[in-house]
């Protein structure tokens, strides 16, 4: 691995990476079961320098910003690659977001140059109209276009190229690398500003727990432009001359095969697809003859036994080979993030000997905070704290439970253009996370709730109820909104979080078949994770400020008098 | 015979009806497949895996990029017939 303490940016960083494993597997994209191509370190720089040029050419300099929309695939770290060569901050915006939503975050970042794939593009160049309130945008490449694709004024991203060495343009930690969005209330963008300074410490902190060297392959399938991918997807191995797999495909028959056909060694998943693969297993398991299954059940619990203190992979190999050639035979660990994971899947996993790197993170706070050691493993708690952070649980009540606050380098300087939000955000140098938990005597940090009204999905996706209430506009009651059910009732537990809708009734209204008919055909039309999962008669005014702006936090101190179980109705 | 653009999309309907186990009759060409179905991103991929055998062809994932209706997940089928 590189010597990052060397290092003043993620440009220098890459650009000695190439020197140094030149001759290494960088890349492996793949179609399905077609191999589109392998590049060593010394083949992506031949692909990546011609690009920095070219943008260099075109004058882009140090601090300006440069937004990636991409799925995952080789174009996106090459043009990354070069973004960062120049000194450029990159902005990688989310490609499942609605063309809108892209436009909106492009205007917001301030963004000169946009690097994008031709579906997304041709998406993008439909919402016109939101591209004319992009002013700083210059330059828009646009990859894998048809022959015949008519591009208007964008260019085509295999054909943008210079002849010449681009300079490295040298930048200082404590300079903005890039601004990674995450999700805010209302529409309002949350852009985090992430310094150099936060990706090298990361860096340095994560590959101490879990190391990539040449020859380990990385399967790359959370989004690049989310924050643990960009770590442990292209940063992270990169500075260790280790290996990215990228699919153009995420069907899970694919997906399965790749982690036999590369020899995956790591790979980080959501908690949904990580469950998806846990019932796949489990429905092999039962198709196993009787005297098998019992055979195989006993192999689990022999390696249970074995594996208790710390993971012996070689043996577990041994033990269980049908399981791990399934995998590919050389998978180390699973990397779980996006969202809270139950214990059961976690223990699952590490039973058949695959440990599971189960943590706690923030884009905020540069990727992860926690993350479990597997010293021994432990599939209740999200791990202890990563070296060089700073954990604090602020306010604890009698039972240690308070509010989780972090400061560490790895700490984003701040929100783009919303220095109020900031400094709500980073008080006294320490950030405040909206999550409660608490450390156990073995300093393992358990989270049992959020400070914050909102759900995470099982899909990593953010759900802030005020986002979804306008859905339910017409339905014909004197008052409604909308609540995260643990928000209003906490339960210590961060699994299957539920949204309810508090209803107050106009005066001598019933709530009657007609008017649920209502309220479910507003929830269908929502998307299935972020409909409400029952209702809440409520039989006062909902508290509100002289600008009639609901008091939620009033509400829901009122609403936590009622008893759960009997106030919340099914839909 | 080359099949039409409503005989694609009838087959989309009838297919992702079975598969789901949706009343028959319920699904509609404009319905919102994820909306309606109450399906997730990955039961979303399962459905193209289905509609591929079915159709015989091939189905990039970014031919689906943004797509959420049957009737355009017909078109973008029929486009490759």
């Amino acid at each position: 691995m590189l010597d990052l303490s060397k290092y003043p940016s993620i440009g220098g960083a890459l650009h000695d990476a190439v020197k140094e494993f030149s001759g290494e597997i960088c890349l492996i994209e793949a179609d399905r079961e077609r191999e589109n191509h392998r590049l060593t370190y010394r083949e992506f720089a031949a692909r990546a320098k011609p690009l920095a040029k070219a943008l260099q050419d075109g004058g882009f300099a140090a601090g300006d910003r440069a937004s990636i929309i991409m799925t995952n695939q080789s174009k996106w770290l090459i043009s990354a690659y070069a973004i960062f060569h120049c000194g450029g901050v990159l902005v990688p915006l989310d490609f499942k977001l609605t063309a809108a939503q892209q436009w909106d975050l492009l205007r917001h970042s301030g963004a000169s140059v946009l690097i994008t794939e031709y579906p997304i593009w041709r998406q993008l160049a439909a919402a016109a109209d939101r591209r004319a309130l992009c002013t700083d945008l210059r330059l828009v490449l646009v990859a894998e276009p048809p022959a015949t694709a008519e591009l208007a004024d964008a260019q085509r991203w295999e054909e943008f190229r210079a002849a010449g060495e681009p300079a490295l343009v040298p930048r200082e930690r404590k300079d903005i690398a890039s601004v990674v969005y995450s999700s805010g209330t209302g529409g309002q963008p949350k852009g985090c500003m992430m310094t150099h300074d936060n990706y090298l410490e990361q860096c340095v902190a994560l590959t101490s727990l879990y190391p990539f060297w040449p020859g380990v392959r990385y399967l790359s399938i959370l989004p690049t432009n989310h924050a643990i991918d960009f770590m442990v997807g292209f940063f992270g191995p990169f500075t260790c001359g280790a290996a990215v797999v990228h699919l153009r495909t995420l069907r899970p028959e694919f997906v399965r095969e790749a982690f036999a056909k590369y020899k995956i060694t790591y790979v980080s998943l959501v908690p949904l697809v990580l469950k998806n693969l846990q019932k796949g297993l489990e429905a092999r398991f039962a198709e196993l003859p009787a005297g098998k299954r019992k055979m195989f059940d006993l192999l689990v619990r022999v390696n249970k036994a074995l594996t208790k203190s710390y993971p012996r992979l070689w043996l577990s190999r041994r033990l269980l080979p049908q399981v791990h050639s399934a995998f590919g035979g050389e998978l180390r660990t699973i990397i779980v993030g996006g969202a809270f994971t139950e214990a059961q899947t976690l223990q699952f996993f590490y039973d058949l000997g695959i440990p599971v790197a189960n943590g706690y993170g923030l884009t905020e706070a540069g990727t992860a905070i926690t993350v479990n050691d597997l010293k021994p493993f432990r599939a209740d708690t999200v791990g202890k704290p990563l070296p060089g952070m700073e954990v604090r649980i602020a306010n604890p009540d009698r039972e240690g439970i308070g509010e989780v606050t972090v400061r560490s380098k790895t700490v984003m300087a701040g929100y783009l253009n919303e220095p109020e939000l900031t400094s709500r955000a980073i008080v006294d140098g320490w950030l405040i996370t909206g999550d409660l938990g608490h450390f156990d005597a073995q300093g393992h940090l358990h989270l049992v709730g959020r400070k914050k009204n909102m759900i995470v999905t099982e899909e990593g996706k953010n759900i802030f109820p005020e986002d979804i209430e306008g859905n339910f506009a017409s339905v014909p009651v004197k008052e409604l909104c909308v609540f995260a059910a643990d928000y209003i009732w906490p339960r210590r537990s961060m699994v299957a979080e539920q949204l309810v809708l508090v209803i107050h009734l106009e005066p001598g209204q019933v709530f009657c078949e007609e008017l649920r008919s209502e309220v479910v055909a507003r929830n269908n039309e929502l998307l299935n994770y972020k409909r409400v999962h029952g209702f809440v008669i409520y039989e006062q005014d909902f508290p509100r400020n002289a600008s009639q702006k609901v008091l939620r936090e009033a509400l829901r101190d009122h609403l936590a008098l009622l008893d759960r179980a009997t106030a919340v109705q099914p839909l | 015979m080359p099949r039409t653009l409503d005989q694609t999309t009838q087959e989309v309907l009838e297919l992702a009806t079975r598969h789901f186990q949706a009343t028959p009759g319920s699904l509609a060409p404009s319905d919102d497949f994820f909306r309606k179905l109450g399906i997730n991103s990955l039961q979303a991929l399962e459905l193209l895996s289905r509609l591929e055998n079915h159709f015989s062809i091939e189905l990039p994932d970014y031919e689906m990029q943004g797509v959420s209706d049957f009737q355009t997940l017909a078109e973008r089928i029929q486009s490759r017939l």
